[in-house]
């Protein structure tokens, strides 16, 4: 059963320097203040794994929190660059960031295989391309390989597991034994949960009794290690029937992601102090 | 009417979907044309995001491909794997609609890194998302994209997304189930694949537009159709539908 604790509690108590951790929710249910939690308790050299980094880990890049990133989409969706995961790919700011890329659906099924406590997954994709190309000359993607089908003899790609020693997400709801509930665009997240060791869940609510929700997902709360109210910890993105996506934020991010002083200010008077 | 080159260009993407196709749309300039194409000619043009929403029916435009919109007009809403690996992998939907940073003259299509060598690249670019498979697995695909002779190149710096590889046989040889990218719709006219070669061609223009214009903002040689096809401009209709789409995104993010 999970335990329900503070935000603060859950970060310190599940998330230790130098794990790999999945903060995951597609464009929907983006554990920003989790996120945010693990900037203020200034974690390092964390892999970070997330199909869309977005700006929760434009955030964690530029406060110098992760050392490697693996992903599959990196910019801030209708606005253009992530630009504190470019300057540290581009020119090793504040540190140096090792990267490993597949695409949406590489990182998709890597999760599924995750879930399902097999190695690597099978796919029809990659062929072609620079990232399945350059793995066949011994390129950056080590986690890409070819494969035979043993029933057909046709080509596909395999891809490896993946299996974070920590996922983070943000859900609607939990009723008070740990049991969380997410609807809406459910994304990755399922999948991201039972892949890993352990488990943070933020929700905008703790309930006595979760009503049924069409589409919902529901995870037991006996795959879950920590749930923690966080209301709103979703923005700028969003939790469905909560509140909207914050458009503006993300129009707004680009100016101060931009450059490393206003981006430093922005952490030290949003995140370092206070609760954001 | 007056119009700008890129509402010339949403409405030439807009018209090449069919009423009742299934398209799997990217965001930015593919959605608008999406989106304008329901609003029109093809109320019954089935949406498909990546995030998982199928059948989505935005009123109006989503700014990003997970806007809560998008799940809440959707037939269904799937989880993210089951959307690649369920819909789009199969082959079952009809048109993939794509953006580009970098295009070359067989259509692959770049959006990971420009200049320098991958390690340690000049530009960092968003990366591959769910374009790959999309190239891969629709189809047929449609390109949307702003013409440049510095990203209409003879040859892209990364292969992100496959288009015709180096030519006639590649998608065959490389088990590429979709038939690959049909148009390159710019902000100047339409390129095909020239029928032998698979080479893109240019096949329209739009009004006003010289084929010598096309040609100078292309990075490669481009061959010119024999009577490319002039375009018609957009009509009072699909100008009023474009701009209430767009009225609308602007008032939803300022």
């Amino acid at each position: 059963m999970a335990e329900i604790v503070s935000l603060a509690e859950a970060v310190e108590r599940a998330i230790h320097d130098g794990d790999a951790v999945a903060m995951e929710g597609f464009t929907h249910l983006i554990p920003f203040a989790a996120g945010q939690e693990v900037i203020r308790q200034r974690r390092r050299d964390l892999t970070l794994i997330r199909m869309t980094p977005d700006l929760i880990y434009d955030q964690l890049i530029g406060a110098g929190c992760a050392r490697k990133l693996i992903f599959s989409w990196g910019g801030n969706p209708g606005v253009g660059s992530l630009h504190r995961f470019r300057d540290a790919v581009e020119h090793s700011w504040p540190v140096p960031l090792e990267i490993e890329e597949h695409s949406h659906a590489g990182m998709a099924n890597r999760y599924v295989a995750g879930a399902s406590g097999i190695p690597f997954a099978v796919l029809r994709g990659y062929n072609g391309t620079g990232l399945g190309t350059l793995n066949g000359g011994g390129g950056p993607v080590p986690t890409i390989k070819p494969i035979r089908c043993p029933f057909t003899g046709e080509t596909l790609t395999a891809v490896s597991a993946l299996r974070p020693d920590v996922a983070v997400i943000h859900a609607q709801r939990a009723d008070r034994t740990g049991n969380v509930q997410l609807w809406g665009i459910t994304g990755v997240q399922k999948e991201a949960v039972l892949a890993s060791a352990r488990s943070v869940v933020t929700v905008e609510e703790i309930v006595d009794e979760l009503d049924p929700r069409p589409g919902a997902v529901v995870l037991p709360g006996w795959t879950v290690t920590f749930v923690a109210q966080a209301r709103g910890g979703a923005h700028p993105s969003y939790a469905l029937g909560y509140s909207i996506r914050d458009n503006d934020y993300y129009v707004a991010w680009d100016a101060i992601a931009r450059d490393r002083e206003t981006f430093t200010r922005w952490l030290d008077e949003q995140v370092y102090v206070g609760r954001s | 009417m007056t119009y700008t080159a890129d509402e010339m260009m949403t409405v030439s993407a807009a018209r090449a979907l069919r009423d009742g196709m299934t398209c799997f749309v990217g965001i930015g300039l593919p959605s608008s044309a999406a989106n304008l194409a329901r609003a029109t000619h093809a109320p019954s043009l089935v949406l498909i995001y990546e995030s998982g929403t199928i059948g989505a029916k935005p009123d109006r435009l989503p700014l990003s491909i997970g806007d809560g919109m998008l799940a809440e007009t959707a037939d269904a809403v799937v989880s993210v794997p089951e959307i690649f690996n369920y819909w789009l992998q199969p082959g079952r939907i009809d048109v993939g609609f794509l953006g580009a940073a970098q295009i070359d003259k067989f259509g692959n299509i770049n959006t990971t890194v420009i200049g320098g060598d991958y390690g340690s690249p000049k530009v960092r670019l968003p990366g591959a998302g769910g374009a790959p498979e999309i190239a891969a697995s629709c189809r047929e695909v449609i390109v949307v994209v702003r013409q440049h002779h510095r990203s209409f190149v003879e040859r892209v710096d990364f292969v992100t997304s496959v288009g015709y590889g180096s030519g006639r046989g590649d998608r065959e040889r490389l088990g590429l189930t979709g038939s690959g990218p049909k148009k390159i719709i710019t902000d100047l006219g339409v390129l095909e694949p020239d029928p032998e070669t698979l080479e893109f061609t240019l096949t329209g223009l739009y009004p006003g537009v010289s084929a010598s214009a096309a040609k100078e903002r292309t990075g490669w040689d481009l061959s010119i159709a024999a009577d490319p096809e002039i375009i018609a401009a957009p009509t009072p209709a699909e100008l009023d539908a474009l701009r209430r789409f767009q009225g609308t995104h602007a008032r939803s993010h300022h």
